[in-house]
This record gives C-alpha cells, structure tokens and sequence, in this order.
C-alpha cells in the first residue's frame, strides 16, 4: 500500500507548490512565462496564494489542503478514500463559488453586497488552476481507493479531467452567454434587452408566406436550411447510387469530391460564385452582354447561399450516404429477386426503404450544417442575412448589443439542437444498414433503368460543375482583377507570400504573419484534439461509470453547436474573471479542441468497438497498468482512427471560420479570419491566392501525416512465393 | 512473496449487481493450492462473472476475494498476482509471439533482454520453439490458444484463470490441449481456475468441479462424486445428460435402497434416501433395449444412426426418456415398440 501514499504525497507536494510558490492569479505576460521571477519580491500581483490570504474568501483553501494531509497521515487508505473524494468536490466547489462571486471590483452580484465590502480579484492563474487540478486529483485518488472503477486512478483522473473540462469549455460558456443576455452593464439583472429581441418581427415576420414583404431572419435561415438539406440529400444520394451500384468511368475521382469539403475555407465556394455569377461575374456579364438584360446582385441573398451550400455540402452528404447506401444487405436484394421481384420494385420496396433512415440522417446533417454555415453566407449574404451572420453583426457591428446576439443564438441553437435531437433519438433505433461481423456474400443488385439514366446525367453534370468551380478558385488567383482585367500575373502571389532579405531573412508577404499563427495553432491543437478525443472515446466505450450515457450525449450534443454561438459564448464566459483568456492563443486552441472533439469521439467509439474488450483485459491482468495499456495495445491498434483525427482536427482548424472570426485578435489573426478581411475590401486576388495555397498546404499536410502514423501492421504483406526474403528485423 | 497459503483463493459472501440485476448473491468459496478447479455451468450462471472478480476485471458489490491470504477486493487486476488465458485468447495482433509472451514480464518492470529469455523458455513449455518472431495472424488457432497459456504462465502466477480456453477450438484439437493444460498443471504445480460449460471438459480436467446455477453454488465435488451422486436433478442433466425419472424407494438396508421404476425394481446406494417417492437418475448409456414387449416397455420415437452409436428417444410410461445403444447396429423405427432395461453403474438416487 506504499504505492498508494505515494501518489497522494506527490498531488499533496503538487498542490503545496501551486499555494505556496506560483502566482495565484493570472498575469498579463501570459500563463507560461516566467517574467514574474524576477518581480517575485516586489509586485503583489505575482504572489502566491499564501500571500494572498488577505482576501478572506480563499481561507477554506488553505484548509481543506490541511484536511487532507491529516487525513493522509491518519488512515489507511481503504478508509480515508470517500473523504479524500468529498473534500476535493467541496474544494472544486468553493473556487468555483469564490471565483464567480467576487470579480475585478468586488461583488459580481448585487444580491451578495449585504456580505460586506470586498475589493476585487483578477482572474485564476498558475497557482489557482494548479489547486483547481489537485483537488481533482484528490476526487481521483479518493474515489479510487474507495475501489471504485476496479480502483484504477488513471481512469478516475482521467474522467474527473474530462468532465471538468467539457463544462468549463462548453457548458460554462452557453451559461454564461444565456446569463449575458439578462445582465446590464453594470452586472444587475435586466430583462429589457431580451425582451426588445424575443418578439422582434425582424426575427420571426412569416411575410414572405402571407402577404407581402419579407420573412423574419429565423423563417428564413430555417428555409434555407431545409432546401439546402433537401437539395444535398437528393445530390448526394445519386452520388452515392453511382459511385457504389453502378459501373461508371471516374469512380475514385468522384470519391475524391468527399475530400473536398474538408480542405476547403468555407467562404471559398462563394468567392468563386462570385467571381462566375455576381455583378462583374463573367456568366453575368456574357448574359448582359447577349441578351441585354440587367441582372445586377441576383446573386446575393439567399439563392446565392443556397448554390453556394449545395456545392459545399453535397459532398458530405455523398459521404454519409455511402456508407448507407453499400450498407444494405445484398442478399435482401436477391432475396427480392428471388422472388420474382423486378429491379425496379426492389429498389421501390426494398432497397430504399431500408436506406430511408440514413437518407434522413443526412438530411438531418445538412440540415445542421446548411444552420452552421457562416463563411458563405458572410460573402454572399448581401443585405438579407441568416441567423449566424446575424449573430456576428450585433456583436460587432455599430450596434452592439449582446442580448441581441444571445436572442439569436439561442434561436439558432434551438433549430440545431432539435435536429440533432431528431437524429439521435427518432433515428436512432431505426437502423436497417446492417454489418455484420459475418461475410455477407452476394452482389447489390443492379439500378433500375429509369433510375440509372437520371442518376447519372445529374452527377456528372454536378460533378463537372464542382470541377469548374473549383478550377475557377485556382484560376483566379492569377489574373490581375477579376471581371476587368485577366492578364495573367503572379502579383497576388507575391504580395501574400514574398520573402526578402533586408539585413537578414525577412517574410514580407502580407500573409505570412497569419499563416504562421494559424500553422502553430492548428499543429498544437490538432494531437491535443486527437488525444482528447481518443482518451474520450476510451473511456466511453470501456468503462462503465455511472452518468457515462450523459456524458456522451453531450458530448456528442456539443457538435451541433453552431461555431457562432461557440464564438460568442467563448466571448462572454472568457472575457472577465475567473478565466479570462480572450486575445489570447490559448482560447483559440481550446475552441478548436472542443469544437472538434467529437467527431475524434466518434471515430474512436468506432474503431474501438471492433476491438475485443479482452485485449485491454489480457493487458490487465497481465500485470500492464491503464496507462501503459493505452499506449502499448490499445493506440498501436488505433492507428487509423488516431490519423483521422488528427487530420480532421488540423484540417478544421485551417479552414474554420465561424468560431474563430470571434476570437482572433491583432496578435494572433488566423489565416480564414483574415481573408475574410481581404474580401471584405474587394481584393478578391490574393484571397484566391492565400485560400489555393491553404488548400495545398493541407493536402502535403495530410500526406505527411499519413506517413507520421504509418500503417497498422496485423498480417505480413503477402509476398510471391518465389520471392523469399529473410524475417524483418523487429524495431 | 512466498507465503504458506500460496496460491489459495478464497471468496468470502461475495455479492455482484449489475445496475438492478443480482448475478452473484451470496458466493462462498475456497481453492487450495496447486488445485485445479473448474466452475461449470450453464451461460448465465454466474461462472465468467466469478472469474472476471478474481481477476480484477470485475469489482464485487460486497464481501472480500483474498488471493493467497492477502486481500485483493480493492486491487485493480494489473496488481493482483493472477494471470488470465481469455476465451478469444486476445493476443495483441500488432506485436510477434515473442513480444505478446514478454508483455507481462516488461510491464512488471524486467528488462527487454531477460524478459525475451524468459518468452522463449515460456514458447518451449509449450511446445513453440522457433516461433518468436511470428504474429498472432500466422498460427493456427491451437497454436494461438498455446501462446496465450505462454503468455500467461511466464509471469509464474500464484493462479492461472482459464476462461474457456478451448471453446475456439475444434473437437480434436480440444481433446489434446486440454490433456496439455492438465498436464503442465501437474508438473509446475500452480493453482488454476478454469471455466467451462462443457461437462465433459469439466471431468476431464479438474480436481474438483463446482457446478454453479442462477449465481449459487449447486454442488461441488471431485468429477467422480458428481458423476456418481448428483445433488438434483439439474446437476444429473447436467452431468452426462441423465434422464430424471419418478422412482419408489421399498426399503433401505446396508446403505443399498431398492427401488421400483416402471415396471422394473433395482438396487442403488441409498444415499439416505428414505422409503417413499423419489428421483432417479438414469444415464443414457445405462438403458439397455430390445425389440419386443417386455415388464419395462416404451415405444421408439425418434432415432439417429451416429456411427459408433445410435441415439434414440423413447416413450414410456415414466417419460421421454434419451438413450444411447452402443452395441446395435441398425437403428430401429419409429413405432417400435422395445423391451427396456436398466445397467446398475449407471443409476444414481438423486439427494
């Protein structure tokens, strides 16, 4: 059992420096450096808690730290564990009740005034983030001598973390955005700006249906999102039909379209619309100039956003479609045939309606996307926007009011939430695409003729369309101004991406400062995300704890919060003390974490359900710690799932805007918020240019990254038999 | 780490719930050792989840599991002196047989060198040399099982579970490896818990059988004493396939009974039975049959012509009952109606 003490002397020893030695509230250099040694004598601000006692408030700190050393040196573990465990909840408790209450000048709510006078407090810093830490580790530990999870500390620290985590970083700040939208400027409760916005008909007017003028924003949005769904759907499952059921020429070239939604900024696709259609658009142009019609900004609104979401979404659909599409069981469809069944009735009655729930989970996906989407509404929104362009404008524009924005993005997230809600719990058990373990043999069974023939025509010519557009974006990038003058140059080039030498290497292009910034970013955001994601989905699939089905929910619930509430919400919960971290790196690499965790959940729940459970309990009971099972068996296996998480992940983090145009500031400008910038002036050259060189920088990226990982080595490669080598060496 | 009780095992009013439902209520149990003990049972009863606590895998919901003398309720599995052979043998398909036997030598702290020592001497236990180098993928699934019982034995366990090991495997390998197992047993001495739903196995193998049912212990003896005196009617269909038939015991003098069952009257040891109503239990392989009427007369059912024997089902005025003639030859007819006699070895008083 001296093992056990061990540990809690270290967390003790670590929880002792974090009182005694670092700073205790957060410091203006930021959270890593180490300015404040050398201030360490002669600025309050840099003292550690222990100095800091003053403030009566953090007296139970002190203590409970007390408490537990005595009971660490009074009782055997066995016994010491469930006060171990309530001492650490009681102290997570207090720092959260201290750090809300009391803010920068004093009470943060007027009700608390009768306390007394208190001066006020900056945000946590090392010190008060290091306690944070240990009074989960003493939750862990605690809990774990009391055997709970088979007594495994790895697994208690790690879910304690996590779910400390996931309501700091998604709970807290929709809280906070709600609570914002009740708050004056002074902190006092007001219902005035909420209730100017709740009934305002520029949100909810359903004119446009009956009578005249135009519908409300959320109509509309709504509106939008169900043609786009319908639209993607539709697409997307004729993709699917002949990328899987049929024998076309250019088959891997149409699984290559499923890549392009990922790589792509999402603003790009209307920057080509516009260069093809808008005003100086060369197919406007060549029908002004033929037919004589004026058709100015037809474009801008919502047909624009629509063509735009389709090209964008179309491909995700294809994906998701796929795999429901070549799910269904060949042998219901000779079964069908079998009985005398022609191609088109078992199309009609077999194999559609065993598709039917995933087409309705793509629908439901788009649906949620089409709602999210931020960057091609922003270009091509014009003066009517949606919900998510809305929400930016009142927090930035010349109007400024923050209940506005948290009115809409509640509405916003009320429309996503339903959805997902739809998906997860209508859809849910109603899944027909089987695979089984066991080899389903047979063969789809062919389209019907009267399918086919539409089916194909439709793909290809979307197909060709996406191409053109796509080649549009190269393309522009090189000629001088687009719509007047299409010299080719390589001036946009150059002013974004020049390099010089003026008394030593210099990056004088205008780019390079974000680019940079989003690189770094993205590169340590990316495994973090992986990590996280993984380690959730491990501990999802293999322990059982209670709360465990909760926990996933919301997990996979935090998906379909729109970046722009995320955005906004990370705005109002991270701006003030306790943690206060905007402009900042930081808060950008925790968005990025926690906006793409899920989907690296999603891929390890996948890729660890077909892991036998007796591989982690072989390394067990082999004498291997949680820990070291982890890396030596469970993520050696992992390894494709752990690649595209890390691409995703990486690959988000380049092109998202919605979340992001929020959080950067002059310090650290991300590469999509900037371009977005560059278009907001009209210089459209070197956006194109900056957004083709971001794409080609992710495809090297994620080939390089494919090589990193490396492939999962289960069986030999099979070798000719002639051919025979001597055993590989093994590392 | 050498104790006096090394390598016992005791379960002391060991309780398991899963969320409302009670798959363990009240488990007591005791393993001497250099035993080897099989929990047998049917899916359901109880016997994995049994395992899985003395592995760690699983945490019992009261009571105390001690391993050697030494508590180990609260030890998670990886700091309990136990290794485990699993049903799928997970073997890490990423890494050679070597390095899958050295695993758990590494990760009790050995160096890679000697741990590789020690993996090959584990291979040459079992009959592996010169396989180090080779994946999981690349042997056969008696190959594999061996491996598994490699990787698991290395680390000198005070016990060796075994989760039926052989269940992978076809009906001739079986025979074989568990001959093996049994046999390495013997020779090093280690204490071994072993599960199975098959009787057969279970006789072979085991010092002492522990039949459980709905999470209780229904009876536990030597093969022998199980076979021979079942404790219910489920043990004797459990046991061997026994049909279970309405007897009348006459009279019970020097610890023999006789009693009458269908037309017929037979001596079996008593087992305190008294003089009344009571069980018996009837082997198939103990009902003799011929063609013809006779005291004790059934009718043919059902018949199945399985080379070295014929299988019948017989109805008679008792019941069904499921026969097993190893001297015909020609399998009779449905409808036959067949003259029935009974072998003493083969009857057993249910207590």
């Amino acid at each position: 059992m001296i093992r056990d003490n061990r540990r809690l002397d270290l967390l003790l020893l670590a929880a002792l420096i974090s009182f005694v030695i670092l700073p205790w509230y957060r410091l203006r250099s930021g959270f890593f450096g180490l300015g404040w040694v050398g201030d360490y004598l002669t600025d309050a601000r840099v003292w550690p808690g222990v100095a800091q006692l003053g403030q009566w408030w953090l007296w139970p700190v002190p203590v409970m730290l007390l408490a537990a050393a005595l009971l660490r040196l009074t009782l055997p573990p066995a016994r010491r564990g469930g006060w171990l465990a309530i001492l650490g909840a009681a102290g997570i408790a207090w720092m959260m009740t201290q750090g809300l209450s009391v803010g920068l000048r004093g009470w943060n709510w007027a009700a608390l005034k009768a306390l007394g006078d208190v001066g006020g407090q900056q945000a946590f810093g090392a010190g008060a983030i290091g306690i944070l830490l240990c009074f989960a580790g003493l939750i862990a530990y605690g809990l774990a001598e009391r055997g709970a999870l088979k007594g495994d500390a790895f697994v208690l620290g790690s879910i304690t973390l996590l779910i400390g985590l996931v309501a700091l970083f998604v709970f807290y700040p929709l809280v906070s955005m709600f609570t914002g939208a009740f708050q004056d400027f002074d902190g006092s409760f007001t219902s005035a700006g909420v209730a100017r916005n709740i009934g305002d008909p520029k949100i909810w007017s359903l004119r446009c249906l009956f009578g005249s003028g135009g519908c409300g924003v959320a109509w509309r949005t709504f509106f939008l999102a169900l043609s786009t769904a319908t639209g993607t759907t539709l697409l997307g499952l004729a993709f699917a039909l002949v990328a899987t059921r049929m024998r076309v020429p250019f088959k891997t070239g149409l699984r290559l379209l499923t890549v392009l939604p990922i790589i792509t900024p999402p603003f790009v696709i209307g920057l080509a619309l516009t260069l093809m259609l808008g005003r100086a658009g060369f197919v406007t142009q060549f029908i002004e100039d033929v037919t004589g019609w004026e058709l100015g900004r037809w474009l801008y609104g919502l047909t624009g956003i629509w063509i735009a979401q389709m090209l964008s979404f179309t491909p995700i659909s294809f994906l998701v479609l796929i795999g429901v599409v070549e799910g269904v069981s060949p042998s219901m469809e000779e079964a069908s045939q079998t009985m005398r069944a022609s191609r088109w009735r078992t199309f009609r009655r077999v194999s559609l309606p065993l598709m039917a729930p995933g087409i309705a989970n793509a629908f439901l996906i788009s649906f949620i996307e089409s709602m999210a989407d931020f960057g091609n509404p922003l270009v091509l929104g014009g003066n009517g926007g949606v919900l998510s362009t809305e929400i930016f404008f009142a927090v930035v524009g010349a109007q400024h009011d923050p209940a506005r924005a948290a009115v809409l993005a509640t509405v916003l997230l009320g429309f996503t939430l339903s959805a997902f809600l739809a998906q997860r719990l209508w859809l849910g058990r109603r899944n027909f695409a089987t695979v089984s373990g066991k080899g389903d043999g047979g063969r789809h069974a062919a389209l019907p003729r009267r399918v086919a023939w539409p089916v194909t025509v439709v793909v290809f010519l979307w197909a060709a369309f996406t191409v053109f557009v796509y080649g549009l974006i190269l393309f522009g990038g090189f000629v001088k101004i687009w719509g007047l003058d299409h010299t080719l140059t390589l001036e946009h080039y150059t002013r974004a991406f020049s390099v010089g030498w003026q008394g030593g290497f210099v990056w004088t292009g205008v780019a390079w400062n974000s680019f940079w910034t989003t690189m770094k970013i993205a590169l340590i955001a990316a495994p973090l995300t992986a990590a996280v994601g993984l380690l959730t989905a491990w501990l999802i699939v293999r322990q059982r704890f209670p709360g465990r089905g909760i926990f996933e929910f919301a997990l996979m619930m935090s998906f379909a919060i729109p970046g722009t509430v995320i955005g906004i919400s990370y705005i109002m919960a991270f701006n003030l003390p306790p943690v206060q971290m905007t402009g900042t790196a930081m808060i950008l690499i925790f968005c990025f974490v926690f906006r793409n965790m899920p989907v690296g959940v999603r891929g390890g729940v996948a890729a660890m359900a077909q892991l036998d459970a007796s591989l982690d309990e072989a390394s067990l009971t082999l004498g291997a710690s949680s820990p070291r099972t982890l890396r030596r068996v469970i993520l050696p296996l992992l390894r494709p799932a752990i690649l595209a998480a890390l691409v995703y992940s990486f690959v988000r983090a380049i092109t998202s805007i919605s979340a992001v145009i929020f959080l950067v500031s002059a310090k650290y400008n991300m590469a999509t918020a900037y371009i977005v910038g560059l278009v907001e002036n009209g210089e459209y050259g070197i956006a194109i240019a900056y957004s083709s060189v971001l794409i080609v920088v992710m495809i090297a990226v994620i080939g390089t990254f494919q090589l990193l990982v490396g492939e999962r080595r289960l069986r030999r490669q099979i070798e000719p038999a002639v051919q025979k080598r001597p055993k590989e060496v093994q590392a | 780490m050498t104790s006096p009780r090394r390598g016992a095992v005791a379960f002391e009013h060991v309780r398991k719930d899963f969320g409302g439902f009670t798959a363990i209520p009240d488990l007591t149990l005791r393993i001497e050792p250099g035993e080897l003990v099989t929990l047998l049972g049917p899916s359901g009863c109880g016997k994995t989840t049994t395992l899985r606590m003395l592995a760690g895998l699983e945490s019992p919901s009261a009571g105390r599991i001690l391993i050697g003398g030494e508590d180990v309720t609260r030890l998670p599995a990886n700091r309990r002196d136990v290794s485990m052979v699993f049903q799928s043998y997970a073997l890490f398909p990423h890494m050679t047989i070597a390095q899958n036997v050295a695993y758990g030598l590494e990760s009790g702290g050995m160096k890679a060198g000697p741990a590789r020592d020690a993996a090959d001497r584990g291979l040459g236990l079992v009959g592996l040399d010169g396989m180090g180098e080779r994946l999981p993928s690349e042997l056969s699934g008696g190959q594999q099982q061996r491996v598994a019982v490699a990787r698991a034995l290395v680390l000198e366990p005070q016990v060796l579970l075994l989760d039926e090991p052989l269940s992978n495997l076809d009906a001739r390998l079986r025979r074989r490896v568990r001959t093996e197992i049994r046999d390495l047993q013997q020779r090093l001495g280690f204490t071994a818990v072993y599960v199975t739903h098959d009787q057969e196995e279970a006789l072979a193998v085991s010092d002492r059988i522990v039949v459980m049912q709905d999470g209780r212990i229904a009876q536990e003896g030597t093969p022998r004493a199980l076979y021979e005196q079942p404790a219910s009617d489920f043990i004797a269909d459990f046991i061997g396939e026994a049909n279970v038939v309405p007897c009348e015991v006459d009279r019970v003098a020097d610890g023999m009974a006789t009693v009458r069952v269908g037309g017929l009257t037979q001596t079996v040891p008593a087992r305190d039975a008294a003089p009344g109503p009571a069980q018996l239990s009837v082997r198939a392989n103990a009902i003799t049959l011929q063609e013809g009427n006779g005291p004790f007369g059934g009718k043919i059912v059902s018949s199945a012509y399985l080379g070295d024997h014929l299988e019948y089902e017989i109805e008679t005025d008792v019941g069904l009952l499921f026969a097993i003639d190893a001297e015909g030859h020609a399998p009779l007819r449905p409808g036959t109606p067949v003259s029935l006699g009974f072998r003493p070895r083969g009857l057993a008083l249910i207590a």
